[in-house]
């Protein structure tokens, strides 16, 4: 059970470029990579687990091309 | 895009110039979640060098000046005297601090001024090609040390401290909330700030010194091999080989070079107009 309440996390798919680390990052298994490619033609990681987030932010933080943003919590 | 993108950087510079996975981003989010929160995105200015790190500069909504190779330091230090209100934030690489620019650098920490120097050390000149820095570990192979580096790492910390710098932190991307606090700190503190943040570099130090131009396991690399005092205390002196000391590593208020010369200057005009007054 989630501590905060997480409304969504986006995921910009015309800057993100797939390199994984968000999904190394989480530590609740919130993101995994997916088979579709974003506008720069890499592979996007998607958000499969929202209930398990606890806004720790560390997938936003880490994220190197600043195409991560928790909403709400 | 992000909000705060939307807010503090320029928005022609999405999707970012850098390689997949470089930790250059994540130090940019950092340093921009860090003017954002102080409120001071109206009185920054930022001066980046030659190199990927250089490119972090021109992200920013913010003036910019963009130094030659090395010569990151001296431009900050007259942006700052020139108007003392400023905040000068410095981006800079190993290359660029450490080999062309090390003179600049003991001289901008010899005199104490406020500045804030970032300084992203890829452990390996990642634009030009690959070449080798004073920052490669020992033994690396590079394009032009192809039989492996014969000296040990250069430890820029503990040049800035002997040098005269009254703040001085190591951090890593693997450590975001740390370093995002100590950035926060950094900005603030009267004096010059000297923060090093270790970084991956997926396509050139990844590729010759660590073997693998994956992100993940370079940040896996980076988060087992970087330890604090307490943690580098237990291990024996073999052990301590190869690891890097993190942490905030000094933080005291000296005499800033900016309010020293503003004095002096008021100082010497006050003496001038004197002598004149008794000379009538």
């Amino acid at each position: 059970m989630a501590l905060k309440t997480v409304t969504a996390i986006n995921i910009y798919s015309d800057i993100c470029k797939g390199c994984g680390i968000c999904v190394d990052a989480c530590k609740f298994g919130v993101f995994e990579m997916s088979t579709e490619r974003g506008k720069q033609g890499y592979l996007l990681p998607k958000v499969v687990r929202l209930e398990n987030c606890t806004k720790c932010e560390l997938c936003e933080l880490s994220c190197p091309d600043i195409a991560i943003e928790v909403i709400g919590g | 895009m992000h909000t705060l993108a939307k807010k503090i950087m320029r928005e022609d510079q999405f999707p970012m110039v850098f390689c997949p996975g470089c930790g250059d981003g994540t130090i940019t989010h950092l340093v921009g979640i860090a003017i954002d929160e102080l409120g001071i995105i109206d009185d920054v200015c930022t001066v980046g060098g030659v190199g990927c790190s250089g490119w972090l500069a021109s992200i920013f909504n913010v003036d910019f000046f963009k130094a030659i190779h090395g010569r990151t330091l001296p431009v900050a230090i007259a942006l700052k005297l020139t108007r003392p209100s400023r905040k000068v934030l410095v981006f800079t690489g190993d290359g660029d601090c450490a080999a062309i620019g090390g003179n600049h650098f003991l001289h901008a920490c010899h005199k104490n001024i406020d500045l804030t120097v970032v300084m992203i050390n890829n452990q390996i000149y990642g634009m030009t090609g690959g070449q080798v820095a004073p920052t490669t570990p020992l033994g690396s192979t590079t394009p032009t040390s192809p039989y492996g580096k014969i000296e040990p790492a250069l430890d820029l910390c503990k040049v800035a401290e002997a040098a005269g710098a009254s703040f001085v932190s190591r951090w890593t991307t693997a450590h975001p909330k740390q370093l995002l606090r100590t950035l926060k700190k950094a900005i603030m503190h009267p004096g010059l700030a000297y923060v090093e943040v270790i970084t991956q570099c997926p396509v050139q130090s990844g590729r010759y010194v660590h073997g693998s131009g994956d992100p993940v396991h370079l940040l896996k690399w980076i988060r087992e091999n970087s330890l604090t005092k307490t943690q580098m205390e237990k291990l024996s002196p073999e052990e301590r080989a190869g690891k890097m000391l993190i942490g905030d590593f000094l933080e005291e208020i000296r005499p800033e070079f900016t309010a020293k010369t503003y004095q002096f200057m008021a100082e010497v005009q006050a003496s001038k107009k004197a002598s004149v007054d008794l000379g009538r």
